[in-house]
């Protein structure tokens, strides 16, 4: 089962509300699509976000995958070690293989119109 | 077949084509001839051209008549290489992809960069690409180019970035070399540069890359591969991107293709490099094998956001260079560039002991150089077009504001004699 | 003795495999030719080798290829039909291989006169009149067309026409041009039928779109048979088609994409026009077009007058060059030479072999394969795992195995809306025999996976390699042999300001 904690996109990222922030990272159904990971492009702390925007990029051999942000807001920190250790992010993408943290400018970022644990799986079963 | 397929004939393979765009007639193309008929015709037209193999030729401005090895055919010409595709599948294309490796590592050694791709179309495209990868790297949108570089790479690059939202700014030369820029705009990407360059002077590339360094922006050097064997290479003068045209190393002048372009950089711009790149790792066993790596920049993963759109490459004709290469190892190398550069010296100073032609620069070259011709250009060519000399090459086709000057080339591969005719036919102009 | 050493793993110091000529004037130093600063200070660790042991190593990396010359090569979309030997003859006389390219034109007529002739066979069998020999290869052949359209175009003051309309089974070099040309992708579907979507192709043409880019025959190997609906939609709404040519195989002789409606095109030579692969090149794109679009096209044109042929290299409203020089010369004497034994009269048989073939190994395959458009087809179809799914053996098991049973395996995993797509194009020149042999393994393997589908896991085990780790080779990358005493200058300062996010 996916974590309740969080919210999902349907770009397959998710956002876990902490202190004020949303840590960011991908999905579990994202990693293995992808297969082993070979590279991770994160942003510079300090990069503004709009929802939906590109954030960065994930790859294996053979497969390319945008990352989207949940959530705007403003990055305020990212995961800097997970670039160099991704069997973080394939082998526990909803915990130590998180990739960043957003701080909502206004409201709560757009994260109330993410889909719950239960959306997202749904919408898994239709592909 | 057809029996198998379940229709009646071959034209109901086609039901699909609408009919009223089927071909009722034969297309207008001549009728079809064996292939001896083939290989006479074309053999009766080879006969109206004048090539340059064995005869005197100083022709160069970016393709020049080196010595061959006879292995470079005969090894390049094995149809394993011939007529295999991209090596897709690693395992059945060990060959391909392990003369790929050492073909990069080759250039990396002789450019004294850290990466290398497995070859482009040619040397104006490479540069072209080498100037926006500098752009993608940076992310600023200017380019400036020396007006010493060839005229042809300055073209492709004017086309690659036509509508691509970069400024192609020209750098002057004085004196035929690149001037040094009182200061680098801050939305420049690069400062791009050929050495030796158009004209034949060997440029300042150290202080070049380090005033482009400077203002923020990459150096790119397009280089000749052979004079690597004496000049200082890219690396050594803090090149970021080098590139440059295959064609000395093996490869016949094919009336300008196919040849090879080279390109290389830094280790750091690996993800921003075109084309295809071949990498080392193990099989299942442990054992060694060759594999294509980082694909993912390519055009058949990421299409629009790819770094560029380049697919097929011209492999074959840098597994000549490799080939080159390996024939004539290091001491090889420096042995047939000194050769160029002792023949244009001694060509030089006899050329310019005759009344009438002058150097058209004062600088220091490598084995290419122009002359100021007193006597007129067209007077000069003509005499040496009817002694049987190709070469030199007007230069106001390209830089107008040299109009009485000749481009001359000089090689291995031109005999005394042949350099003595050349002296003899200029002495003799009216 | 090790079969498998590198180039530089057999080098010995001191050692040579050639001699270059002796120098026509006694040797002087470099430093007395040239300032110190601008003199190599670290010569580059190329191999010292002797002829034979060079021979030796390139023979032995030439067997690990595997090569039409050895092999059916079915790799789909890439047309890997056997290239005549004859084309490598013509293409390698010293007549025309030692042509300078600044060689006045007077000296270069025989070749001027071919590359002509070759012009206009393309256009009789495009049906396009006004064709251009330059590009390198097929990616550069569209970015020229693009970029020729563009122009065009801006020439009408239509300078908002920026779209590009590009179906979702092309090859990925269509967006990558799109994108280097400054113009604006927009994918169109797919229908279930495999050809283009009218309806979505409808609801995304509009007043910005410049041109469609259509593969016909597509990467299915379908035939788009409403094609001239197709090209009277764009037209209408004053846009152009594109044809990416890379399938012309399957039609050349049959139909002239000039008379269904297409503007402009490009070849591939290395596909249709026999001209060799090489590994990867090099190849040849020349582009054909309609009239009105002739005096964009890029420089140099080849010109005649009166059986007098020259080379145009001033022409107002050209887009320019994309590389050096003419063209790869070489290439197209190639297709030349494959174009005169064929004939006008001949053309016609190597779409209809192509087509005969591709359908025979269709109806085979399918005895063992899921083709999911299973109907007539062009010079290619696809299949699929579909029918072995629930052994968990991929596409890639597929293609392993089929090498350990003396095939180069098909294109896999293209198109991209046929998942797990097994591309399969067996070309005209192969025989009945090399069709059935090809089929039967086929099914021999869809029968492995349910029975003995580790042999398919384990494939290849024939080769000099067995699968290689990829993942490694992102993750700890070696590009080039690291040589003693390298002349390789490693930096780790950053030269310029940081890139763009």
């Amino acid at each position: 089962m996916r974590p309740d904690d969080r919210r999902y996109s349907a770009t397959h990222e998710w956002a876990r509300p902490e202190q004020g922030t949303y840590v960011v990272g991908v999905s579990d159904f994202a990693v293995e699509q992808l297969g082993d990971l070979t590279y991770l492009k994160l942003p510079p702390v300090g990069r503004k976000v709009r929802g939906g925007e590109s954030f960065g990029e994930i790859e294996s051999v053979k497969a390319v995958s945008e990352l989207y942000a949940p959530v705007a807001g403003t990055i305020v920190e990212v995961n800097a070690a997970a670039p160099d250790a991704l069997e973080l992010v394939r082998q526990d993408p909803f915990g130590t293989g998180w990739l960043l943290r957003i701080r909502p400018e206004a409201g709560d970022g757009g994260f109330g119109k993410l889909l719950t644990a239960q959306e997202y799986g749904e919408t898994l079963e239709t592909h | 077949m057809l029996a198998a397929i379940g229709v009646g004939g071959v034209a109901d393979l086609f039901a699909a084509v609408p009919e009223r765009v089927r071909l009722r007639e034969a297309p207008d193309l001549p009728p079809g001839v064996p292939e001896p008929e083939m290989l006479r015709e074309l053999r009766a037209l080879a006969a109206r051209n004048r090539p340059i193999l064995d005869r005197p030729c100083f022709l160069g401005g970016g393709m020049y008549r080196h010595a061959i090895p006879a292995a470079v055919d005969a090894l390049q010409g094995r149809l394993e290489f011939v007529t295999a595709y991209t090596p897709y599948q690693p395992e059945a294309s060990q060959g391909t992809l392990g003369a790929f490796f050492e073909f990069q590592t080759m250039i990396c050694e002789l450019t004294g960069m850290e990466v290398a791709n497995a070859s482009m179309y040619d040397g104006a495209s490479a540069f072209a690409e080498g100037c926006l990868l500098a752009t993608s790297a940076t992310g600023r949108r200017r380019v400036l180019v020396s007006r010493g570089v060839h005229p042809h790479a300055r073209a492709a690059l004017r086309t690659a970035t036509a509508h691509a939202g970069i400024e192609v700014e020209e750098v002057t030369l004085a004196g035929g070399s690149t001037v040094l820029p009182r200061s680098i705009p801050t939305d420049a990407a690069c400062l791009a540069l050929q050495n030796p360059n158009f004209l034949g002077a060997i440029e300042e590339v150290a202080p070049l890359c380090e005033a482009a360094h400077g203002g923020g922006a990459l150096g790119v050097v397009s280089v000749n591969p052979i004079a690597l064997g004496l000049l200082a290479s890219p690396g050594e003068c803090g090149a970021d991107v080098a590139v440059g045209e295959g064609q000395p190393l093996g490869v016949p002048p094919n009336y300008g293709g196919p040849s090879f372009g080279f390109f290389a950089a830094r280790q750091e711009f690996i993800r921003r490099m075109p084309g295809r790149i071949v990498g080392e790792t193990v099989d299942r066993d442990g054992k060694r094998g060759y594999v294509l790596t980082f694909q993912t920049r390519e055009q058949h993963i990421r299409r629009e956001k790819a770094t560029s759109n380049i697919c097929t490459n011209n492999a074959l004709m840098a597994l000549r260079g490799a080939i080159y290469l390996a024939s004539l190892g290091p001491r090889g190398l420096r042995e047939v560039a000194s050769a160029c550069a002792t023949t244009a010296h001694a060509a030089a100073e006899r050329i310019f002991a005759i009344p009438g032609y002058a150097p058209l620069l004062e600088g220091p070259f490598f084995h290419e150089f122009a002359v100021r011709c007193a006597r007129g250009v067209e007077r000069v060519r003509a005499a040496l077009a009817a002694a049987g000399i190709a070469g030199g090459i007007p230069l106001a086709r390209f830089h107008p504001e040299y109009p009485d000057a000749l481009l001359f080339a000089f090689t291995e591969a031109n005999t005394p004699e042949e350099v003595d005719l050349l002296v003899e036919t200029l002495r003799r102009v009216q | 003795m090790n079969k498998d050493l590198s180039i530089f793993e057999r080098s010995r110091s001191g050692r040579r495999g050639f001699d270059p000529p002796r120098p026509a004037f006694p040797a002087r130093e470099g430093a007395s030719l040239f300032p110190p600063r601008c003199l190599r200070r670290t010569p580059p660790a190329l191999p010292e080798v002797h002829e034979l042991d060079l021979v030796r190593h390139y023979v032995l990396l030439s067997k690990k290829n595997t090569s039409i010359a050895d092999s059916f090569y079915p790799l789909g979309s890439c047309t890997m039909k056997y290239n005549p030997v004859a084309n490598e003859v013509a293409a390698a006389m010293p007549g025309f291989a030692w042509l300078h390219p600044f060689q006045e034109d007077a000296e270069a007529q025989g070749l001027l006169e071919v590359l002509k002739r070759l012009e206009r066979s393309l256009a009789a069998l495009t049906g396009l009149p006004a064709v251009t020999l330059h590009p390198a290869a097929g990616a550069q052949g569209e970015l020229t067309a693009l970029l020729v359209a563009r122009a065009f175009l801006d020439d009408r003051g239509e300078r908002d026409r920026r779209t590009v309309l590009i179906p979702d089974s092309a090859h990925g070099t269509n967006p990558a041009s799109v994108a280097m040309a400054g113009m604006e992708p927009l994918p169109v579907r797919s229908g279930p039928d495999g050809l283009v979507d009218l309806a979505d192709l409808r609801g995304k043409l509009g007043r910005g779109t410049a041109l469609l880019m259509i593969t016909n025959p597509n990467t299915l190997g379908l035939f788009e048979d409403r094609i001239l609906e197709i090209a009277d939609l764009l037209h209408r709404a004053g846009a152009f088609l594109y044809m990416d040519g890379a399938n012309f195989n399957a039609i050349v002789g049959v139909t002239r994409p000039g008379d269904f409606g297409v503007d402009l095109m490009h070849l591939n030579l290395h596909k249709t026009m026999s001209t060799p692969h090489g590994g990867g090149g090099p190849g040849a794109g020349p582009i054909a077009v309609r009239a009105e679009f002739a005096p964009y096209l890029p420089l140099p044109r080849v010109l005649e007058k009166d059986g007098r042929y020259s080379l145009e290299w001033d022409s107002p409203k050209s887009i320019g060059m994309l590389r050096g020089f003419l063209g790869n010369s070489g290439v197209l004497l190639r297709a030349y030479a494959y174009l005169r034994r064929y004939g006008g009269d001949g053309v016609r048989s190597i779409a209809e072999h192509a087509v005969l073939n591709a359908n025979y190994l269709r109806v085979r395959i399918r005895e063992g394969w899921h083709v999911p458009y299973d109907r007539i087809c062009m010079h290619e179809f696809v299949a699929t795992n579909r029918r072995i799914k629930e052994t968990g053996i991929r596409t890639l098991d597929v293609a392993k195995r089929l090498i350990d049973l003396g095939h180069h395996p098909p294109t896999v995993y293209f198109p991209l809306i046929v998942p797990e797509a097994l591309m399969i194009e067996p070309t005209e020149t192969e025989s009945k025999e090399t069709l059935d042999a090809f089929a039967a393994d086929m099914l021999q393997i869809a029968r492995e996976a349910q029975e003995n589908p580790d042999l398919l896991r384990e494939a290849p085990v024939t080769t000099p390699v067995r699968r290689l780790d990829e993942v490694r080779a992102v993750r700890q990358p070696r590009l080039r042999f690291p040589c003693a005493n390298s002349a390789v200058v490693v930096r780790r300062d950053s030269p310029a300001a940081p890139a763009n996010p």
